[in-house]
């Protein structure tokens, strides 16, 4: 970790953005008091994770990136040990344990072993199991990558349940989707640093426009270089030109006013896109490169 | 003028009572399995004692028996109940332990609630040395019914069994925690238990091993789990001769224990 510098609010949920590599994962695993400080000054709940962890640990719930399921024990007993490894009785282990199957929805499967499970039951098993302590903060890791968009919107909308009743959310993600669905304030980061922080809306309108438009040619075969062949067409046509090897991003207020501009100068692009801003977007300006490559 | 600051002064340096939640995990494990467990536990010992203490030890017993005239399946019968605590206290040392750390990641789940690593290798070494206990047992109800039993004292050999599979199980743990897959295991048992199994004086005397191999069997904590066991199930009970094998047990017990705090440390909270 380099330079990562932020605080996270009772109540609020906090998202970390940022490709793969760049350092989410390590700074999550030192909130979760599993890996050490190296440098600089952390507190959970106001106390030191060196001379704290199980306390500390005894109030967060953890998400991790790997499902880390017990396979050996069936989807109701993973959640009852669990409970006992917080020192609930047995009793209150499963009393909570029956509450959360039913908040994910899976009641009907309590008694089957985790391993048929699919990767979003999985998932929402973790995210039980996380809940067992009724933490007042909850650490989650890449929660929806791998899963498929009907159960990463099942798993939002328990998310985002959660977050009504006033759990804390700290979350990493390189999903800008998912940033925005969730975050109520983020932090972009890269290279093991903080790049920017902000809410989703905050973010898109200090770093870029309202409006994108993202043009795609059709190039002839054997054209090598994709900077050559524009040839400083769209020059002077918005505040900001992004060119990918797949297509040109036109940052401007008004994408429609924009793509007819080109199409007086005589471009003919293959496909022409008008959408809003997003994350991504951002990460684009800040970085230089796209989340997910 | 030195003070001790005793908030900072950690009872069971070892691990905390938390360990003994893992310990519960296993038994919430183990429901599901202990019938055959038992069935095993109990018709393992049969079958070598009927095949080699009975069988094999009617040719020995024809040629004025083990040392001391010892009939073949009395001198063989502790020995075998503590080999067989060792192996399976050696094999789940290694391939279990390794899923819990490396494939299914389970203890990675574990720390991320108020238990610690040390936690983790307390609660399940208690673990194994419980089904060391059982399995020991288990083992001396078929001696008794055999009528293999000497002395009473055999009963003692069931913790000297226990105390032998600790000090396999913790080192054994210790080196799990330094893998990153199951690839040295394979040598381990080849190279290590195995030849330890034939060797340390189970089947036969160590001093009918070429003179080269015999300080080897000395050093290793089997030959003093077997020796300690016979000469308590035989009733020739030499307290020196019996304190040095179970210090040496117990030493390499502890020694692997310290070994495992530093690995599963290191490899676990990262």
């Amino acid at each position: 970790m380099d330079s990562v510098d932020f605080d996270v609010a009772p109540g609020e949920a906090f998202g970390f953005l940022g490709p793969n590599g760049a350092g989410k994962t390590s700074t999550m695993r030192m909130i979760g008091t599993v890996s050490p400080v190296t440098a600089g000054k952390l507190t959970v709940f106001g106390l030191d994770p060196a001379q704290h962890g199980a306390q500390i640990r005894a109030r967060l719930g953890v998400v991790p990136q790997a499902d880390t399921l017990d396979n050996e024990l069936s989807v109701l007993e993973n959640l009852l040990i669990y409970g006992r490894y917080f020192d609930l009785s047995w009793a209150e282990s499963r009393r909570r344990a029956v509450e959360l199957l039913e908040f994910v929805q899976l009641t009907e499967r309590s008694s089957d072993k985790v391993e048929p499970l699919s990767g979003g039951m999985k998932r929402r098993l973790v995210i039980a199991r996380s809940l067992i302590n009724e933490p007042s903060l909850l650490l989650l890791d890449e929660p929806t990558t791998g899963l498929d968009p009907q159960a990463r919107h099942l798993l939002w909308d328990r998310l985002y349940r959660l977050k009504q009743r006033g759990v804390t959310l700290c979350l990493t993600t390189h999903y800008m989707d998912e940033a925005e669905q969730l975050c109520d304030r983020l932090v972009v980061m890269d290279r093991a640093r903080i790049v920017a922080e902000g809410s989703p809306r905050e973010l898109i309108d200090r770093y870029v426009t309202r409006e994108v438009l993202e043009l795609r040619f059709r190039r002839a075969e054997g054209e090598a270089d994709d900077s050559a062949f524009l040839d400083g067409q769209l020059e002077g046509l918005a505040e900001r030109i992004e060119q990918l090897p797949d297509r040109v991003l036109v940052y401007t207020e008004d994408g429609e006013a924009a793509a007819s501009a080109a199409y007086e100068r005589g471009l003919r692009p293959a496909s022409i896109l008008v959408r809003r801003s997003s994350l991504e977007d951002v990460f684009l300006r800040l970085t230089g490169r796209s989340l997910v490559e | 003028m030195t003070t001790i600051d005793l908030s900072r002064v950690r009872p069971g340096a070892i691990a905390s009572r938390r360990s003994l939640r893992i310990l519960e995990h296993d038994l919430l494990v183990f429901r599901r399995g202990w019938r055959s467990y038992l069935l095993s536990g109990l018709s393992q010992p049969f079958l070598y004692l009927v095949a080699m203490g009975i069988g094999l030890g009617l040719y020995v017993n024809r040629n004025g028996g083990a040392p001391g005239g010892v009939p073949y399946l009395d001198y063989i019968a502790p020995a075998l109940l503590v080999t067989q605590a060792m192996m399976a206290a050696a094999f789940e040392s290694a391939w279990p332990i390794m899923g819990k750390i490396q494939w299914e990641k389970t203890y990675h789940a574990a720390l991320n609630t108020p238990l610690g690593a040390l936690d983790l290798l307390a609660g399940d070494l208690m673990w194994i040395g419980f089904r060391a206990t059982l399995l020991s047992v288990l083992f001396m109800v078929v001696i008794v019914a055999l009528g293999a039993a000497v002395s009473p004292l055999v009963v003692l050999a069931v913790p000297v069994a226990v105390l032998t599979a600790l000090a396999f199980a913790a080192p054994i743990m210790a080196f799990t925690a330094t893998q990153t897959g199951d690839v040295a295991f394979n040598a381990l048992f080849r190279f290590g238990i195995t030849p330890l199994f034939l060797f340390s004086g189970t089947f036969f005397p160590i001093e009918k091993l070429p003179p080269f191999l015999q300080p080897l069997a000395w050093i290793t904590p089997l030959y003093h789990g077997v020796a300690a066991a016979r000469s308590l199930a035989l009733g020739q009970v030499e307290p020196v001769g019996i304190a040095v094998h179970v210090a040496v047990l117990a030493a390499v017990a502890v020694a692997g224990l310290a070994a495992g705090r530093l690995t599963f440390r290191r490899r676990l909270v990262v």
